[in-house]
């Protein structure tokens, strides 16, 4: 099974518009990679020349900001659903 | 409880067990910020935020006070502002309830909207920009400002330790952060293998609009130190707990409070926390504000809380 991934609006410039994304890979790295070969341009958005992730994108596996689990290196496993979203404040 | 004003009023709040939502083999609570005087946790804020810039010689009776805000805080700094004759402007973002507005409206607070598709972020920078070019406005800045996670380390934390000193865990919503910092700095003082959750509001397409991703905005006050996870929850999954709390314990809150209860109910897992932990839930406040959303009503769950994902519940 695919691991499916959610795009939100801005990003969709890359996707040919598509708000949902199929791809694999056995970690967020390897996932985001994958995307880039058919999505130009992502891979920019999400990651900074440092190879970690950009300040203001939060990546979720399974509802969970990976930057409490393993970053960007974070383990997928087929099944798992990603997605993206800008951050954002309350109060 | 005699409290000589209203000021004084603020906090020691209630933490009522939840014997029916519990898992087996955990104890949930939930911290009722909703009994605050002004009805949300920010009472505690306002509080702290007003003192400090009283300290500091920064207001005086006819003062003018601007501050972004999603509703609580403005209604918060708005009940202590008025009998102290400070002038209050509050930038909110005009997909907020209708409740928030009516009581701002209430206390004379003059309420600058900012687009709706900018969110939270969007109030922020019209803020900025306003007090940039007028000099004598006041911008106590619970986003930036210090006293807003004082105010949790000083009140909220300790009154949870006191009343439930082998608390393993504490769950919160992300807003300013406030709260998670706060709270989770005093507790892990307090026990180093306490854990401290985000519960992160997930809303709809139109909130999130079309903001670049590097104009991100990640509230100078939070600490991320102090959390062990960070979960998103939709609205759709906020509401369903929110409404479990009322059918099932009889406790009538706001949508964040699901929210956060949706995550404590993830996180009791041996594989996180262990058998026979205590867990706090705070609940920013209660339902009253969201009455209007039809987060309550009758209907179809689904088609309510797609309605609610438009609009601004944290
Ligand atoms: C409804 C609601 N949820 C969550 C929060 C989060 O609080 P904090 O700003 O401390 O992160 C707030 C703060 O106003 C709130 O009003």
């Amino acid at each position: 099974m695919p691991i499916e991934v959610r795009v939100p609006t801005v990003l969709r410039k890359h996707t040919a518009g598509e708000k949902t994304l199929s791809g694999s890979g056995s970690t967020v790295r390897e996932l985001v990679e994958d995307l880039e070969g058919r999505n130009p341009g992502l891979r920019q958005s999400l990651v900074g020349d440092d190879g970690q992730l950009h300040r203001f994108v939060n990546v979720y596996v399974n509802d969970e900001d990976v930057r409490y689990l393993g970053g960007i290196e974070t383990p997928l496993s087929d099944g798992d659903s990603v997605s993206i979203l800008p951050a954002v404040a309350g109060g | 409880m005699l409290a000589r004003d209203l000021r004084a009023a603020v906090g020691d709040t209630p933490l009522v067990g939840l014997p029916a939502l519990s898992p087996p083999g955990y104890e949930l609570y939930v911290k009722l910020e909703g009994h605050n005087p002004t009805g949300s946790v920010k009472d505690r804020v306002a509080k702290y935020l007003l003192e400090d810039a009283e300290r500091a010689g920064l207001l005086h009776p006819g003062s003018r006070i601007l501050e972004p805000t999603s509703g609580n805080t403005g209604i918060a700094l708005a009940a202590l502002c008025a009998p102290r004759g400070y002038k209050l402007s509050c930038v909110m973002p005009e997909n907020t309830s209708v409740e928030r507005r009516r009581l701002l409206e209430l206390y004379s607070v003059d309420i600058i909207p900012s687009p709706a598709a900018e969110g939270s972020n969007g109030a922020v920078r019209m803020a900025r920009e306003i007090a940039d070019a007028d000099p004598d406005v006041y911008l106590p800045f619970q986003y930036g400002n210090a006293a807003n996670p004082r105010a949790h380390y000083e009140t909220t934390g300790p009154e949870i330790l006191r009343d439930l000193p082998d608390v393993a865990a504490v769950v919160a919503g992300l807003g300013t952060g406030g709260t998670l910092t706060g709270v989770g700095r005093r507790l892990k003082e307090h026990d180093p293998a306490a854990k401290v959750f985000a519960a992160e509001p997930e809303y709809g397409e139109l909130v999130y609009g079309l903001r670049n991703l590097d104009e991100g905005f990640v509230p100078p006050v939070l600490d991320t130190s102090v959390l062990d996870g960070r979960i998103k929850v939709d609205s759709l999954a906020a509401l369903t707990e929110t409404r479990r709390l009322a059918t099932e314990e009889g406790i009538f809150a706001g949508i964040s409070t699901g929210a956060a209860l949706a995550v404590a109910l993830r996180v009791c897992n041996p594989r996180r926390l262990a058998e026979g932990s205590k867990v706090v839930v705070v609940s920013p406040d209660g339902g009253w504000k969201y009455l209007s959303t039809g987060a309550y009503a009758a209907g179809n769950l689904e088609q309510i809380a797609a309605s609610l994902a438009e609009t601004v519940w944290a």
